[in-house]
């Protein structure tokens, strides 16, 4: 194994942990200390002494640096500290990548991957901020009312949508499926909070082509991953969630400013899921569940659409509630409700999904999965996703 | 419209140029009106947004070159929720993302001006509206868009 020029199948996920979910501005304790409890949980889950972490990735500015948490932890040593660089949740799996490549080459050996976010102790995302000037990129849009990211996102999947014939539908089938996933979770904010298509067609637009239910929470909360090599997460007490394929970046030009992307229409994984399939030796037919980052609707049927589930010309009859409800579905997607209806986690609760289904204990477990997808930060760059597998993957 | 005549009421975040300079001629050129963007000196490639290199050849030697104000909507949006507060109860307003074929392609984002409900349609043309604020510190002026 120690020959493989890639991780493929060196580093494992031992342990997950997380807070309770909160409603944005609910969480009762500051965010460092959410951070705290999730690793703490992760480690209990792992089984692990806490003192056993010596490193720590993230992504998205994560406000809890790592020197603070290793001396709140009281590390012997910290030997590895890295941040993702990019917003929104393009970094989900791109931390754990690179938590993993750290693991493989030497630099640590047990490495958490965290994500902590109580908005109502900082600003939000989804409201402007205070500065009443705008320059750089914030110059080309700010002054015209595009200010939040469901604006900035908005005209990529109305380009799309307009390109493929997309009806409204696809986007209402991706809410449905979500919430119908929370109600049989009890992490859920959403648990016990319904969504009909008759509820979802009478919401309100935030802005064309998303109305209110496609666009994700916001919340409070933490979430935290345990990294550790694959032999040593055998001898662990979970069952190791392997890593077969890790890939990060986005297309030509995909940051050129003033949405000026070449490849504009799209949620930048063309060139990001084709390393992907390459790295972990499988294809779209390969993988049981999906759990594919949702800020908005319409990036998650352009991610499925980049990673090779269907054509787009196909997106009107693949993307209804029954293709993506587990456990039948044909692609069942965001299995615990994800950003819509679970938590706002930032994605990082999608990881968490995805090695509750290798495992074996989802709230709407996909029988016999063998390899799930994580998908991370649609239409952001740079963005990433990954491919987790069970023993029988290896 | 609002009653200085602005497609958005006033308190939106006010555009200012970068404090390196890189983008000051597109600015100081709304100012009189006319729409200016970056084009290679050496291999004529057309540039937007501002960058202190040429994306093809690589050279730092960017004119800001005059074109003319049109352009198709490549794609558009209609926004409902205030996401600033200078937005609360204006209701919904368009924003478009118009492409100058005549310019390599590049893209501008702008409103669409007339009645914010009104059918947008991609690939329709649509010529520039310059939006002065001279009342703003410093004053700016917006490239505005409608269809023609």
């Amino acid at each position: 194994m120690r020959t493989s020029p890639t991780v493929r199948g060196r580093v494992a996920i031992a342990g997950i942990g997380e807070t309770t979910y909160y409603k944005h501005g609910r969480a009762p304790e500051s965010e460092v200390a959410l951070a705290l409890r999730a690793i703490l949980a992760a480690c209990a889950d792992a089984g692990i002494d806490p003192r056993t972490i010596d490193g720590f990735a993230s992504y998205s500015n994560d406000r809890n640096d790592p020197s603070r948490l290793a001396a709140a932890l009281g590390l012997p040593e910290l030997r590895f500290s890295n941040m993702q660089w990019g917003g929104g949740g393009g970094g989900g799996s791109a931390a754990v990548g690179n938590a993993a490549a750290a693991i493989a080459a030497g630099y640590a050996d047990c490495v958490v991957v965290f994500r902590a976010l109580a908005q109502g102790q900082f600003q939000r995302f989804g409201a402007a901020p205070p500065a009443a000037t705008a320059s750089g990129e914030a110059a080309l849009t700010f002054p015209y009312g595009l200010i939040s990211p469901a604006q900035r996102f908005a005209m990529r999947v109305m380009r799309f949508m307009h390109d493929h014939g997309i009806r409204p539908e696809a986007q209402r089938a991706i809410a449905l499926a979500s919430y119908h996933h929370a109600q049989s979770n009890e992490r859920a904010v959403m648990h016990g909070r319904p969504l009909t298509a008759e509820a979802y067609d009478a919401s309100r637009f935030i802005v064309e082509p998303f109305r209110l239910f496609d666009c994700c929470m916001e919340n409070d909360g933490a979430a935290a991953l345990i990294l550790v090599d694959a032999e040593r997460a055998r001898d662990l007490r979970t069952r190791p969630a392997y890593l077969l394929g890790v890939a990060q970046g986005s297309e030509y030009r995909n940051g050129a400013r003033g949405h000026n992307a070449p490849t504009y229409a799209s949620a930048s994984f063309t060139t990001v899921a084709p390393r992907l399939y390459e790295m972990a030796g499988l294809g779209p037919k390969d993988i049981q569940v999906v759990q594919s980052y949702e800020n908005f609707t319409g990036g998650v049927l352009m991610s499925l659409v980049e990673h090779d589930f269907f054509a787009a010309e196909e997106a009107n009859e693949f993307l209804t509630p029954e293709n993506l409800i587990a456990p039948n579905g044909r692609l069942p997607l965001n299995t615990s409700g994800g950003n819509l209806a679970e938590c706002y986690m930032h994605g990082l609760e999608l990881q968490l999904e995805a090695v509750r289904q290798l495992r074996g204990e989802s709230p709407n477990q996909v029988p016999g999965v063998r390899a799930a997808m994580v998908i991370s930060g649609p239409m952001v760059t740079p963005v990433s996703s990954m491919i987790l597998g069970s023993e029988a993957a290896l | 419209m609002s009653a200085t005549g602005a497609y958005l009421p006033a308190g939106l975040p006010r555009p200012v140029p970068e404090p390196d300079g890189l983008d000051a001629p597109y600015w100081d050129a709304t100012r009189r009106g006319e729409l200016r963007v970056q084009r290679c000196r050496a291999c004529d490639t057309w540039q937007w947004g501002p960058e202190w290199i040429c994306h093809r050849c690589l050279g730092f030697t960017l004119d800001w070159t005059a074109v003319e104000p049109r352009g198709v909507i490549y794609s558009w949006e209609r926004s409902w929720h205030p996401v600033h507060p200078a937005l609360r109860g204006h209701g919904p307003y368009v924003v478009v993302l118009v492409e100058l074929p005549h310019a390599g392609g590049i893209r501008m984002v702008g409103n669409l001006l007339g009645d914010p409900m009104q059918t947008v349609e991609i690939g329709a043309d649509v010529e520039a509206v310059f939006e002065p604020h001279d009342d703003a510190t410093p004053p700016f002026t917006l490239v505005q868009w409608r269809t023609t």
